[in-house]
């Protein structure tokens, strides 16, 4: 381990700080100490050169499954997909097996974790017991163990009550809550966006309405109660608007969005390419213009990977029987690239969802480069070329909608406080 | 970003090498069908029923959903082309014993497989395992899910035309489940890729599924406004499990308001023809005036439909040949 550590002669980019120069890193103990030039008596154990390379704050995932509990030894693995991917922090969601939703399973998660000795671990706690939808999870006690927020993950519970009452016993211990805006009843059998896609190949839709009713009923539980909510994923322009004008109110709302639905749309499901399946569904080209829009005007906060590996065996099914998700902790700094790319974002801008907005939603002190902060940091090369495919992907999820292809932009570098741990070489 | 890639059915000579489904066969493709089947009209109505074109091949029918009537007639075709047929019913053997649907195929491939026609209740269940296969070996869809049934459409456009000559100027309205209609998705694709200009969708809105207008339908849910001045009417069968959820309330009042009666057929034209895909549920859908009324074509849909299978499964097969040339 290196005490003190310089990346010198990169592309700094600090989104937090708008700062984007060439500069001068420079770590001591777990920490930025300076930016700009070398601290005078400033005598590093390492100088990493970084020329041509931009140097940034480490990603912040807002979602990743690790696998863990369930899958043994999955989180190591995993770990190691996020580092090689230049993400420096993950959320993992509650929806693992068994559930978090006891303070053990979260105790040894952690452990693991920092055996693993990966990126930055931010366990969601179970907003009910089981995920079941039913009994509040034992909030206060998981929050002491480390959870960040809680989460009911697939669906809003079944029962408007339940959702009330754990709004109202997280609003008493100042607990986040984060909701997936998504009405059950409303999706029914659905696998795919209602629409002329669905309708043409024959796959049962998932209407709008799915989405913007469960905003309608999270925006009226909390104007009843004031606990702040994070929304997940949402995937249609009906439901950006509703969060713009929910922000407009003044409601304590933020929001993210997967970055499969910043680049794809229903179309690319072409032929029942499963990896298409996700959940929430890809919608149409007029939906990912209206998030792309949110994410613009910062009705959308941030860019998560929604990372969920899915085996072969769960793939390589009819897409109505394929389990949704996609593999994309590694893919989502290429992706991020070239969404900023595509729209002529500033780079800053675009990375700015993957570091400091999702830090402000954590409210965490990283996602960015300012002295004093845990130095979190990924050093990549945004022109390095390379395929997505089974080789290339570290994870045990191979289910990248991206397969195939090539995209730009890798990790040389990923940093969690101050600590190389996950370096490759230049191509 | 655009991932869609070319169509799987078509080989690189733009031959058909697997039939998945009407979408993106061009349409001098589909009439090449539709007079390949005319040409086997005639063995049907011979003493000797065969023609050796497929002799020493196997087809296996590969039923994952049980249908009696279209698996009869693929085996009928497919005897007719002399080859050997092999039914496999599969959705009470393997898959019932936890195999996977690829192993299953793998298997028979195995077994030194030609063609396989499926059956599946999963839409794009044909496309998994047309992708799965080795490039010698043959799909045809005998109906996936809810989205395709392309040779039901196939051997739809082969009885309008017989009936009713060319397409651009008719009338056609398909008219019932189409949301749960692999059929009326198949028909939809023919019958604007053989340039039918008016068509609509007729049913109640539970039933009609989204995006019908962006595919170039007009949507009804009165049935005489639907079959105005109709040339053809596709009559879809109700599936009587979708009377138990909430889309509809009674067979009785789905009969009431579009059950197709000699009294409601008078909006449509005097010399429309009026088609089943087969099963009825008389008395639901359709009265039995209708059915069995002048207006009826739906038994010649069906002799119809062996010409069609064996045109398919001939042109499959030899779609491969001119691949290994």
């Amino acid at each position: 381990m290196n005490a003190t550590l310089a990346i010198e002669n990169g592309r700094l980019i600090d989104p937090a700080a708008g700062h984007d120069a060439v500069a001068g890193l420079y770590i001591a103990d777990g920490r930025i100490a300076a930016i700009g030039a070398r601290p005078a008596g400033f005598s590093p154990q390492r100088v990493i050169d970084a020329r041509g390379l931009v140097v940034a704050p480490g990603l912040i995932d807002l979602c990743a499954r690790m696998r863990e509990p369930g899958t043994e030894g999955a989180l190591r693995m995993e770990m190691r997909a996020a580092l090689a991917g230049g993400v420096t922090g993950v959320v993992c969601p509650p929806d693992t097996d068994p559930p978090l939703d006891e303070p053990g399973l979260v105790r040894m998660l952690r452990q693991r974790s920092r055996e693993a000795a990966g990126a930055r671990l931010y366990p969601l706690g179970a907003l009910t017991a089981g995920l079941a939808g039913e009994a509040l999870a034992e909030m206060h006690t998981l929050a002491q163990v480390g959870c960040v927020a809680f989460c009911q993950t697939s669906a809003l519970p079944a029962n408007h009550g339940t959702l009330l009452q754990a709004l109202r016993y997280a609003r008493t211990f100042d607990l986040p809550v984060w909701l997936r805006p998504v009405d059950a009843s409303l999706v029914g059998e659905g696998v795919a966006a209602e629409g002329a896609l669905a309708a043409g190949l024959g796959l049962p839709g998932i209407s709008v309405a799915a989405e913007t009713v469960a905003l309608h009923t999270i925006f009226e539980l909390q104007r009843a109660t004031g606990t702040r909510v994070h929304l997940c994923r949402l995937s249609s322009a009906d439901g950006v608007q509703l969060v713009r004008a929910a922000k407009r109110e003044g409601l304590p709302v933020t929001a993210d969005v997967s970055i499969h639905h910043v680049h794809l749309v229903d179309q690319n499901i072409g032929y029942y390419d499963t990896n298409c399946r996700l959940d929430p569904p890809l919608r149409t080209q007029a939906d990912r213009a209206a998030i792309r829009a949110g994410l613009a005007d910062g009705t959308i906060d941030a860019v998560c990977s929604d990372h969920a590996p899915v085996s072969l065996e769960d793939k390589l099914l009819p897409f109505g029987e394929a389990q949704p998700g996609a593999s994309g902790l590694e893919t989502l700094l290429s992706l991020v690239l070239d969404w900023a790319h595509a729209q002529t974002l500033p780079l800053a801008r675009a990375l700015a969802a993957v570091t400091s907005a999702p830090a402000r939603v954590l409210g965490e002190d990283t996602g960015t480069l300012q002295p004093g902060r845990k130095a979190d940091v990924v050093v990549f090369d945004p022109e390095q070329g390379w395929r997505v495919d089974a080789e290339s992907l570290i994870s045990d999820g191979k289910n990248s909608p991206f397969a195939g292809l090539r995209l730009a932009g890798r990790a040389r570098f990923t940093l969690v406080g101050g600590e190389v741990r996950f370096e490759s070489a230049p191509q | 970003m655009q991932l869609r890639s070319a169509s799987p059915q078509l080989n690189s000579q733009g031959e058909l090498h697997h039939l998945l489904s009407i979408e993106e066969l061009p349409r001098p493709l589909i009439e090449r069908i539709l007079s390949t089947a005319e040409g086997f009209i005639a063995v049907g109505t011979r003493e000797v029923k065969s023609v050796p074109l497929l002799r020493g091949r196997s087809v296996f029918n590969l039923f994952f959903e049980s249908s009696t009537r279209t698996r009869t007639t693929f085996e009928i075709a497919a005897k007719r082309l002399s080859a050997d047929v092999y039914n496999l019913n599969i959705a009470s053997s393997s898959t019932a014993k936890g195999e996977s649907l690829l192993d299953t195929i793998d298997n028979l491939t195995a077994m030194q497989a030609d063609v396989f026609v499926v059956r599946h209740s999963q839409g794009g269940a044909p496309y998994l395992i047309a992708r799965h296969l080795a490039p010698h070996v043959h799909v045809v869809n005998a109906g996936d899910g809810r989205h395709s049934h392309p040779t039901q459409a196939l051997l739809d456009l082969y009885t309008i035309r017989h009936y009713k000559g060319d397409f651009e100027s008719l009338s056609v309205a398909i008219v019932g489940d189409i949301l749960n209609s692999r059929v009326a998705r198949s028909d939809i694709h023919a019958l604007l890729a053989m340039g039918v200009r008016d068509l609509r969708a007729v049913g109640p809105l539970t039933l009609l599924p989204a995006g019908l207008e962006e595919l170039g339908l007009r949507v009804h849910t009165r049935l005489e406004e639907g079959i105005r001045n109709a040339d053809v009417i596709v009559m879809l069968r109700l599936q009587n499990e979708r009377m138990r959820g909430a889309l509809l309330p009674s067979a009785q009042e789905y009969f009431a308001n579009y059950g197709l009666t000699p009294q409601v057929l008078r909006h449509a034209k005097s010399d429309c023809i009026v088609m089943h895909p087969g099963p009825m549920n008389r008395g639901v859908e359709i009265d039995s005036a209708v059915a069995d009324g002048p207006h009826s074509v739906i038994l010649p849909q069906v002799s119809f439909g062996i010409a069609v299978r064996m045109a398919v499964l001939s042109m499959v097969t030899s779609s491969q040949r001119a691949e290994s040339r």
